[in-house]
């Protein structure tokens, strides 16, 4: 066995085994620490798939923003659990729900293994689509991602939005329109401060890198927005920074931008190249650069606004 | 020459992180336990990067290899330090 | 070399893995978060080390995500603690 296949399959017993310990944990802050290493893991898992682009996305979204988000929610359900202690679920309930997670899971594995040996693929055509023309781009998955299945992008983002407005409309009536409560209470550390800010702007840096190079080489919008909302919350941890208010103008605008101006171009290029989301050939690499970057600020701005959570109504 | 370089540093980083790993399971206290682990996150990434540079194939990846290591660097020193504090403060 | 490298890369990888017993063990949940942090700082390595020996290009822009969000998730558990911490003060 070479070297390469016994690191391949030491890595996949690891995730295996920690994705049970996670699920099995009865702490909830261990079992956070737990998912958060297994999100690391599935990075480097990724890498050896040879996908570095979902790595980074595993990375950013998996190790970071979930974690922080698991870690906000476990904090609330604390409290939740001090104030009202309800009653334990009972056998027969256990049994039916796990006998459901066992249907769905025992349906999930009887279509797998009856996939047809060639399973139908889109594949070439996106591959075909992707070194076309009017993909303008040498980084296959970006031009899979806004040319080939530009409209699915699109929506993506718009879901990222609903989710933001889901969070939001959980709030108090009283609360609507003011900002959500800041991600730490007391005053933090010198150290956190210090650390906030030379990340943040470091950070700010690499983000920008990693959707600029996303174009040629593995990266791209998702992956530098999701960055940038990273040192966004940074900023919010060590109170650099406050949660905005959700009645913002500036905050809504921000938000909307990306899937806005994806949907203007869209329609332009009906107009311009023949079809709905098509674009001109000699303006191809311009406009997507153009899109995505408006989809950057759009994903840096709703993935703090969901950790953060529905507005703060104040005193309790 | 620049191999034999890499060889060295590199078996030294991969030292450190076992020895990191063995303080992290063994010590008997959480701050000698931070004590080992912030030699690993420092000295072992720090030896790999240095292993590495002779490597890159151009100055700006060698760049990129020392902020990552700078990065790590920071990080590393910062978050000892809230542990630290968070302990202590436990402890009282 | 590149096999040396890879084989570096798995041992540090199954070193630090073995560190995560921490977070079963505890006992405190500083220890746990320590197990993360050497696997974050570990898996960093790994991925320079894999980057290097296998030229797959983007790889190092991952160890580069990962370095800076190695505190990410850190400074949102010590936030946890303290607001615990300072809740029952």
């Amino acid at each position: 066995m070479s070297v390469l296949a016994a690191l391949d399959l030491g890595l996949a017993l690891l995730v295996v085994g920690v994705a049970a310990w996670t699920v099995s944990a009865r702490n909830l802050f261990a079992a956070v620490v737990g998912y958060v290493a297994y999100g690391l893991l599935l990075a480097l898992v990724w890498v050896r798939l040879y996908a570095p682009d979902v790595a980074l996305t595993e990375a950013a979204v998996g190790g970071g923003v979930t974690g922080v988000l698991l870690v906000t929610a476990g904090k609330r359900l604390d409290a939740l659990a001090s104030a009202e202690i309800g009653a334990p679920p009972g056998r027969g309930l256990k049994i039916f729900a796990g006998a459901l997670a066992a249907l769905v899971a025992g349906a999930l594995a009887w279509v797998v293994l009856t996939l047809p040996s060639t399973p139908p693929s889109l594949a070439p055509a996106a591959a075909e689509a992707a070194s076309g023309p009017g993909a303008g781009l040498g980084n296959p998955i970006t031009a899979v991602l806004i040319s080939y299945r530009s409209f699915d992008t699109m929506l993506e983002k718009v879901v990222l939005i609903l989710a933001v407005l889901g969070v939001w409309s959980v709030g108090a009536d009283a609360a609507w329109g003011r900002a959500p409560a800041p991600l730490r209470k007391p005053e933090p550390d010198g150290a956190m401060i210090l650390l906030a800010q030379v990340l943040a702007p470091v950070g700010l840096l690499i983000g920008l890198h990693i959707f600029w190079v996303g174009a040629d080489a593995p990266g791209g919008a998702f992956q530098g927005g999701a960055l940038l909302a990273a040192m966004g919350m940074v900023a919010m941890m060590a109170r650099l920074m406050a949660p905005p208010r959700i009645d913002s103008r500036k905050l809504r605008l921000a938000l909307v931008a990306g899937p806005a101006v994806f949907l203007v171009v869209g329609v332009a290029g009906l107009m311009l190249a023949g079809h709905l989301f098509a674009y001109p050939q000699n303006f191809a690499k311009p406009l997507i650069l153009f899109i995505e970057a408006f989809m950057v600020v759009s994903i840096a701005v709703a993935l703090p606004m969901l950790v953060s959570g529905p507005p703060d109504g104040g005193a309790k | 020459m620049s191999d034999l370089f890499s060889l060295v540093a590199i078996c030294a980083g991969v030292f450190f992180f076992f020895a990191g790993t063995v303080g992290l399971l063994r010590f008997p206290d959480s701050l000698t336990r931070l004590h080992a682990l912030s030699k690993a996150d420092n000295l072992g990434l720090g030896l790999v990067v240095l292993g590495l540079i002779p490597r890159a194939d151009t100055p700006l990846a060698a760049l990129k290899l020392v902020v990552v290591w700078a990065l790590a660097l920071v990080s590393g020193a910062s978050t000892a330090q809230l542990i630290g504090r968070a302990l202590r403060r436990g402890r009282k | 070399m590149d096999e040396f490298l890879l084989a570096a890369a798995g041992v540090i990888v199954l070193t630090v893995a073995v560190g995560l017993a921490r977070i079963l063990r505890g006992p405190d949940d500083v220890d746990r978060l320590m197990a993360v942090q050497l696997l974050g700082a570990g898996g960093i390595a790994a991925l320079l080390l894999t980057a290097y020996a296998t030229r797959v290009p983007g790889v190092d822009d991952v160890a580069l995500g990962l370095a800076l969000l190695a505190a990410f998730a850190a400074m949102a558990f010590l936030n946890h603690l303290d607001a615990s911490e300072g809740e029952s003060e």
